[in-house]
């Protein structure tokens, strides 16, 4: 492969030098291929997120149209200053650090089953592993609600030899044990996502640089940490980077198990319940604002400090070229 | 914008497939059906001409058991091509019907023409005046002996805003084997002290609703109207002085009978998530004790010990009685619910509507609705019919409870102060009577002035 090869350095020089009638045409056509799209996601995306802007600054109450009120960056101060948004800000990061983690370690394992499975098995392994991912989260959502319901569930009966779970326990009365349920069921439903990323950056690890390593006498564990995940590291990043955004946003999975009671309330379901129940359009829309805000920042770490390079799905530095 | 997928996704459970507006209609049906045809060559006769004459009046209603629809259908048949009645499904929750209701209404949906309401809502729909005024004489034709406290739900500031349709109320159910073993004499009225006890000593659980949910705010109403006494003072006021007294003598009262259920663990284990069903599946099984909840438990509890889904005894074992007092010397105030109809302010047919619903709240169309969806009427006339006493032996009870019970707080900011008592008095057993409604009374002074977040 060509990761090590390819310097985006000079490519760029080349393209100011001096374009070729065949380059501007190129570059016209892509234009005219990429141009309707772009503008059908300016319309639909740059649209409700300039009206949400604008809609922030004001008091505005759905069902008291006249008393719309200018209020600034009053919104964003009442917000800053509530204990109720840091306290949901703080279980949403939660959610987000906790499902990340145990999913990449989870996915990593399921694709690299995946990699080594018999051709044979591969396809209805790859079939199995991703039945969670498609099945709809509302759904899932339900299932787990029901498993673990104190009234109908059969998890307080099947596990009531584990010490602290019993026919008494409501799992989704307490905070640990509720939050544990949400992102158990989260996990479920999306490490199958991220073990499919796993697996196109395993497939992209050279069989040569690993039989090389093999022929030098390389441990597995050693295969693993000097060349299989350094050489996958961008895959890595762009499943984590998209994980982390999906599990940011996190909200059927509450909205369904607990409605936000037993101070599960995540960011995205505040945001809900601010501008759909109270119809409180303008304090919803800075909700929102603020949550596309995190979502903005999320992206920006790592593209700045992880150099995840989405546009290739590979590394755009040389790998090799540190040491 | 925050995740337009899950939203979505969320929110398709419960909306209805129909669009809304012009379109949604019989015209736009029709349009489509011709253009189909047009395109199809075949210039059949599609039948739209003669059905387009007759105006489609779109009825939003919460799901029943096809009582409503019933209904509908009925009276579209009376009017004789004059109007047609179009069901349109609202969800199944009552908060998520008052947020499509509030949503369609405030764009000027011209569809709105019959809306069943759920009667805390209506002060936030009539104040800024999404509903249609109703007529003098369809006040006057649709009022004339509605029981008191579903009249009360109908009105804002004094006015008649929709009409009566259905009423509920709750009653205090009891499994009389345990009543018999306690020594209690339900002849009279009871207090909530004299059940808790029955329920402690006899270590059986309470049917209540302990779930964090718009039924935790029915109930902390119904503790504190019981004592003549309501949660807010000036129901009219402006958003910026509105408050709430549950920090006073009968709102500690009302907390510390909480307070008792939640510490004592007297609503079972499962309190936490007890809605009105877990609760009535609770008072049918072994530790059912006593229960307060609506008249739908006794049909679903038949229907359950005629399925063969609990013992086929249990109905017989059951008895019924007046809403607990919290005083000995104060009758009780019920909790009041139910369906009030009406319709929007865009409505492109407000008078035909108007028409329609005075068809679908007559007498025996109530008495009807209730015999087959077990949900009681509101007017004292249809309480009459021979066939209800025969199905519903607490018809009388139900009725008695009806002119005794109580509105929840009529305010056009019903949904915040609900959240906020949902928020402070779930769950049970984190209750302080000391603490818990002062901290509720000033939470619901900061959110009304926009000051804090809910």
């Amino acid at each position: 492969m060509t990761t090590a090869a390819e310097n985006p350095a000079p490519a760029r020089r080349r393209r100011r030098a001096g374009r070729s009638a065949r380059g501007r045409a190129e570059v016209r056509l892509g234009w005219l291929l990429a141009g309707p799209a772009f503008l059908i996601m300016l319309s639909v995306t740059a649209y409700p997120i300039a009206q949400a802007i604008f809609d922030s600054l004001f008091s505005f109450r759905l069902t008291a149209p006249g008393d719309r009120e200018f209020v600034g960056v009053g919104n964003y101060l009442t917000i800053f200053t509530d204990p109720v948004f840091w306290q949901s800000l703080g279980v949403t990061v939660l959610v987000t650090v906790v499902t990340v983690a145990v999913e990449l370690v989870l996915g990593f394992g399921l694709a690299l089953v995946m990699h080594r499975a018999l051709k044979a098995l591969r396809g209805m392994l790859r079939t199995a592993i991703l039945v969670p991912y498609g099945i709809i989260t509302v759904v899932s959502a339900f299932a787990w609600y029901y498993m673990f319901d104190i009234n109908s569930g059969f998890i307080n009966v099947w596990f009531d030899w584990v010490p602290g779970i019993g026919a008494d326990l409501d799992w989704f009365a307490q905070f640990p044990t509720a939050i544990t349920v949400i992102m158990a069921s989260e996990i479920w439903k999306t490490t199958p996502f991220i073990a499919l990323l796993l697996l196109a950056g395993l497939a992209q690890v050279p069989d040569e640089l690993l039989e090389a390593a093999r022929v030098d006498g390389a441990t597995w564990r050693q295969q693993m940490a000097r060349v299989t995940i350094p050489n996958m590291k961008a895959a890595i990043m762009v499943a984590v980077l998209f994980r982390a955004l999906d599990a940011f946003r996190i909200f059927d999975n509450v909205f369904i198990m607990t409605n936000g009671s037993a101070g599960t309330e995540v960011l995205s379901m505040l945001a809900y319940k601010t501008s759909i129940s109270r119809l409180e359009i303008g304090m919803g829309s800075a909700i929102s604002v603020v949550l596309f805000a995190c979502v903005l920042l999320i992206c920006w770490i790592a593209i700045r400090f992880f150099k995840v390079d989405l546009a290739s799905g590979t590394d755009a530095k040389p790998t090799g070229g540190k040491k | 914008m925050a995740d337009p997928d899950s939203f979505g996704r969320a929110m398709d459970v419960s909306e209805p497939i129909r669009p809304p507006g012009r379109l949604g209609g019989r015209r736009g049906r029709c349009l489509l059906t011709t253009a189909a045809a047009l395109i199809a060559g075949g210039l059949l006769a599609s039948g739209c001409a003669a059905e387009a004459e007759a105006p489609v009046l779109t009825w939003y209603m919460n799901p029943d058991d096809g009582g409503q629809q019933m209904l509908a259908e009925r009276c579209t048949q009376e009017a004789d091509g004059r109007y047609r009645i179009e069901a349109s499904l609202l969800p199944r929750d009552a908060p998520q019907q008052r947020e499509q209701l509030a949503r369609r209404l405030a764009a000027g949906d011209t569809s709105m023409d019959i809306m069943s309401i759920d009667p805390p809502f209506i002060p936030e729909l009539a104040e800024p005046d999404f509903l249609a005024p109703v007529p003098e004489d369809v006040a006057e034709a649709t009022t004339q002996d509605t029981l008191d406290g579903a009249l009360a739900g109908a009105q804002w500031n004094d006015e008649l805003v929709t009409i009566p349709f259905w009423a509920n109320t709750q009653l205090l159910w009891y499994r009389e084997s345990v009543v018999e073993e306690a020594g209690l004499d339900m002849s009279g009225p009871v207090t909530w002290e004299q059940v808790m006890d029955v329920a402690a000593e006899q270590d059986k659980h309470l049917g209540v609703q302990g779930i964090r949910a718009e039924s935790m705010t029915v109930w902390v109403n119904a503790l504190i109207a019981s004592q003549d006494e309501q949660i807010i003072e000036d129901p009219s006021a402006p958003a910026g002085e509105i408050s709430t007294t549950l920090d006073s003598p009968a709102g500690t009262a009302a907390a510390e009978i909480l307070a008792r259920i939640g510490d004592e663990g007297l609503g079972g284990p499962g309190i936490a998530s007890m809605d009105e069903n877990q609760s009535m599946l609770l008072f049918q099984g072994e530790q059912g004790s006593f229960m307060v909840n609506w008249p739908f438990v006794w049909a679903a509890t038949n229907a359950a010990a005629e399925e063969g889904t609990i013992d086929a005894e249990v109905p017989e074992d059951i008895g019924w009685a007046q809403y607990p007092r919290v005083d000995e010397g104060t009758p009780s105030a019920p909790p009041l619910g139910g369906i009030n109809l009406g319709v929007g302010a865009d409505s492109e047919h407000p008078d035909l509507a108007y028409e329609a619903v005075e068809c679908i709240v007559r007498p025996e169309h109530q008495a009807e609705y209730f015999v087959t969806n077990g949900n009681p009427p509101s007017s004292a006339e249809a309480f009459e019919d021979p066939r209800i006493a025969e199905d519903y032996p607490m018809a009388d009870a139900i009725r008695e409870s009806l002119e005794n019970a109580a509105p929840r707080p009529q305010t056009p900011y019903y949904n915040e102060i609900s959240t906020t008592i949902q928020e402070h008095y779930t769950p049970l057993d984190e209750i302080d009577p000391e603490s818990t409604p002062a901290e509720a009374d000033e939470y619901v002074i900061d959110v009304l002035r926009g000051e804090r977040l809910l």
